[in-house]
């Protein structure tokens, strides 16, 4: 091979680089998150059922949360009419958030996990929040 | 063809890194500005556009003149400038690409940029805006670059370029007709709201760019073999007299409006910039420069003993450039928004943050704008010594003014 | 099958390009809620206006009242940054002379020479500002009024360019740390967007007026669908003399004053 020193010590810089984030963090994995609802909104709920199920919320609640906000800001439409039937006004910060105000032990946890910065509360106010 | 980018006297080198040192501190002016806000500029709530947008409407002219040298070589044959078209379009590639860096940092939430895209609006003019700027960069990267690809290969250029060529005429116009809609639609603006302002960004920009280009051209000849011709710069003189008497005249047709209607939304902001207003006048130095250097400009292009001597030509073109530049890149956005929607006057002066982001963008421009010269005149000076030592074995390679087609020498 | 490098190349860019397209294609395409609509209290209306009797304000008002502006900037957390470069402000009181320049002159009445005009947007039914917007981020609702979508605004500030009345603020830096108490049943902004005053349109949707006309204690804010022959605004507008600010410009304001 030619100029197979150069090629070779090239080659092994390249692969150690690559692989960094695989050989660096080898053991150190974090643990599954959970996600707590323990928060005196929910304790004192007769039902504890969300605006929608687990599994729904799970994957879904960023494009719940594009399509409410579409609607209350752009079309002005409040009120969401779940698939249980139930109504519930449209607000991150006054329906998820009542339910949910431990942010750092819901919300953070899996996002902090999965690494996800999501920019909404620049804006709107976590319930922890507030002078 | 890239590669030509990487070799290059000392003068070439210490010039790049001295771009690139200024691009850097540009750099990392913008970082600062990005975590904390347009508040490290000096822009207010009453003047929301300053020195970013300023220079952005100004570069659309220069890039748009590029079509000061296609126009007449395409359309009416005008063979000295045949060398000169890529040098004009690679211009308007770096103007261009300025343009949308000082669009970049100069928009509150750039992360959202696409969002012209996504949700596309064409009732704004700014959409537009977006559309043929992008449209234009394009057209000059394809046009310039396969045209010189062409002559590195010694054949003619693929048979696509030709309409593109013939499209980027219109298309020139029109990205300096958006860029004045921008202002002229607005009816809260006095100062802009004038059924000239297209025609008057036209031919401030017939005049700004082309007398960039000659100095380009100057100082092509300087630092390299490559000569665009003494004939093809006498032309762009002209063109650059004739686009400069236009501004100049454009320029009173306001003074006249505003003066002799002696309407108070229209004299105001004229007052501001050239007398003050209100006590305030921090632009008035800077426009009765404008006017001098206009005034040197105009009295040494239209005399042709001064046109055509090399050192006057020079001292005119960089008159007429950092004159329109001062009218255009300050004068024009600052005054816009003076005084406000209250009749009262907040002024604006940039800071330094502000001030190291433009100086680093326009430095991203002169890097491009070099890189693209040095391809185009390394491609052009070894063709032209092939052609050369093809047919006139004996004659010295530096001085050349080969026109592109016909192989003879150019008017000298 | 033989193929070219190139025109490999060729086809496997476009079929990228076409990959990409994907994404503006799922944004583009509508929502699918289950369903959505109005709460059953709010107030409905084609055509949002108000009409300020600024007489009141001036005969029966405290001296130097604010109370409309420290309701409006109260509840929607609007920030007091503190110099007036970087000020924002949703509704604020500005004297005759700079918000009606054109009518002043050298020999006007005591009794309008200086007085404080209350202004706010004027939530135009022909705006500019709608009209020069590159993302629709600012846009006329179909119930009048001139609504910002902070989510979707970029900060290009061509609005603020376009409004001839000076309504528009921007956020040139964090608003949070300038804002005294935040209202926790309502957002704030962040740096890089444009804001300006909503005709409470959070409030009309479950049924309340704008802060501003319940705060004023002279009842001088009159706000109402300028589309219905009965409402209150029309009745105050048939039977008193008003004027808008810069009518000229043909961008018909909503905001009518009593003088």
């Amino acid at each position: 091979m030619y100029n197979a020193r150069g090629i070779i010590t090239g080659l092994v810089i390249f692969v150690a680089l690559v692989t960094f984030p695989f050989w660096f963090s080898l053991g150190k994995a974090a643990s599954a998150p959970e996600p707590s609802l323990d928060t005196p909104a929910i304790r004192q709920l007769q039902e504890k059922v969300c605006v929608e199920g687990t599994e729904f919320m799970r994957t879904q609640h960023m494009e719940l949360l594009k399509d409410w906000r579409n609607s209350v800001v752009r079309d002005g439409n409040r009120i969401y009419v779940a698939k249980n039937g139930k109504q519930y006004k449209m607000s991150l910060q006054n329906t998820c958030m009542d339910c949910h105000s431990n942010k750092a032990e819901f919300c953070d946890s899996c996002h902090n996990y999965a690494n996800v910065k999501p920019d909404c509360w620049t804006c709107h106010v976590d319930p922890k929040e507030g002078k | 063809m890239l590669e030509k980018t990487l070799n290059g006297s000392k003068w070439y080198w210490r010039w790049i890194i001295l771009l690139l040192a200024l691009m850097g501190v540009g750099f990392a002016s913008y970082m600062l500005q990005l975590n904390q806000g347009l508040a490290v500029t000096g822009l207010s709530r009453d003047v929301s556009w300053g020195l970013y947008i300023a220079q952005l409407t100004f570069l659309v002219g220069v890039a748009a003149s590029a079509v000061m040298v296609v126009l007449p070589y395409y359309l009416h044959n005008v063979k000295v400038f045949g060398r000169l078209t890529v040098f004009g379009e690679f211009l308007a590639v770096a103007a261009v690409i300025m343009c949308g860096l000082f669009v970049i940092v100069d928009i509150g939430k750039p992360a959202r940029l696409l969002n012209i895209m996504l949700y596309p609006s064409p009732n704004s003019i700014l959409f537009w805006d977006m559309v043929v700027l992008n449209g234009y960069l394009l057209l000059n990267i394809l046009i310039g670059w396969n045209v010189l690809d062409a002559e590195r290969k010694s054949v003619a250029p693929p048979g696509w370029v030709k309409p593109l060529i013939y499209l980027s005429i219109p298309w020139a116009i029109s990205i300096h007709t958006v860029t004045a809609f921008l202002y002229s639609g607005l009816p809260g603006k006095h100062y802009w709201l004038t059924a000239i302002m297209a025609a008057r960004f036209l031919a401030s920009a017939f005049a700004a760019g082309p007398a960039l280009l000659i100095l380009l051209c100057f100082l092509l000849r300087r630092v390299s073999k490559f000569d665009a011709g003494d004939e093809a710069i006498r032309r762009l003189s002209v063109i650059v007299t004739y686009a400069m008497a236009v501004t100049v005249f454009f320029v009173g047709l306001e003074f006249f409006t505003a003066f002799y209607s002696q309407v108070p939304g229209h004299m105001h902001a004229l007052e501001y910039l050239f007398v003050g207003y209100q006590g305030k006048g921090n632009l008035v130095p800077f426009m009765w420069t404008f006017a001098f250097l206009a005034v040197v400009a105009l009295v040494l292009l239209l005399n042709p003993k001064t046109r055509e001597k090399e050192n006057t030509l020079k001292i005119a073109c960089a008159a007429v450039f950092i004159s329109l530049w001062i009218e255009k890149g300050l004068g024009l956005v600052i005054a816009g928004y003076i005084p406000n929607a209250f009749e009262q006057v907040v002024e604006y002066v940039p800071t330094a943050p502000e001030l190291m982001i433009t100086i680093g963008i326009w430095a991203t421009g002169a890097f491009v704008l070099t890189l693209l010269y040095k391809i185009a005149v390394s491609v052009k000076e070894e063709s032209e010594l092939s052609i050369y030592s093809a047919r006139y074995a004996r004659v010295k390679p530096v001085g050349i003014t080969v026109s592109q087609d016909s192989g003879k020498t150019g008017g000298m | 099958m033989k193929m070219h490098r190139r025109n490999f190349l060729r086809i496997g860019g476009a079929c990228a390009l076409g990959l990409g397209f994907l994404p503006a294609v799922k944004v583009l395409a509508g929502s699918d809620l289950s369903k959505v609509m109005a709460d059953p209290k709010a107030l409905t209306g084609k055509k949002w206006g108000m009409v300020i009797d600024m007489k009141k304000c001036w005969e029966q008002g405290r001296k130097n009242c604010d109370d409309c502006i420290t309701a409006c900037h109260k509840v929607h957390n609007v920030p007091d940054i503190g110099n007036i470069k970087e000020e924002i402000k949703w509704i604020w009181t500005e004297p005759f002379e700079n918000t009606f320049p054109e009518f002043k002159h050298a020999y006007m009445a005591e009794a309008i020479k200086g007085k404080p005009f209350t202004v706010m947007c004027n939530h135009c039914d022909n705006a500019p500002c709608t009209r020069v917007c590159p993302t629709k981020a600012t846009y006329k609702r179909k119930d009048g009024i001139v609504v910002m979508d902070y989510h979707r605004c970029i900060g290009c500030r061509y609005c603020m360019a376009g409004c001839p009345f000076g309504a528009r603020s921007f956020n040139f830096r964090d608003p949070r740390p300038f804002i005294a108490e935040i209202n926790k049943e309502y957002p704030t902004r962040e740096k890089g967007v444009v804001e300006k005053c909503n005709f409470c349109e959070e409030r009309l949707a479950f049924g309340q007026l704008p802060a501003c006309v319940e705060a004023c204690q002279e009842k001088a804010l009159i706000f109402g669908d300028l589309a219905d022959p009965n409402s209150e605004v029309r009745k105050v507008l048939s039977s008193n003399y008003s004027i808008r600010r810069k009518p000229e410009l043909g961008t018909e304001p909503k905001i009518y004053y009593l003088v």
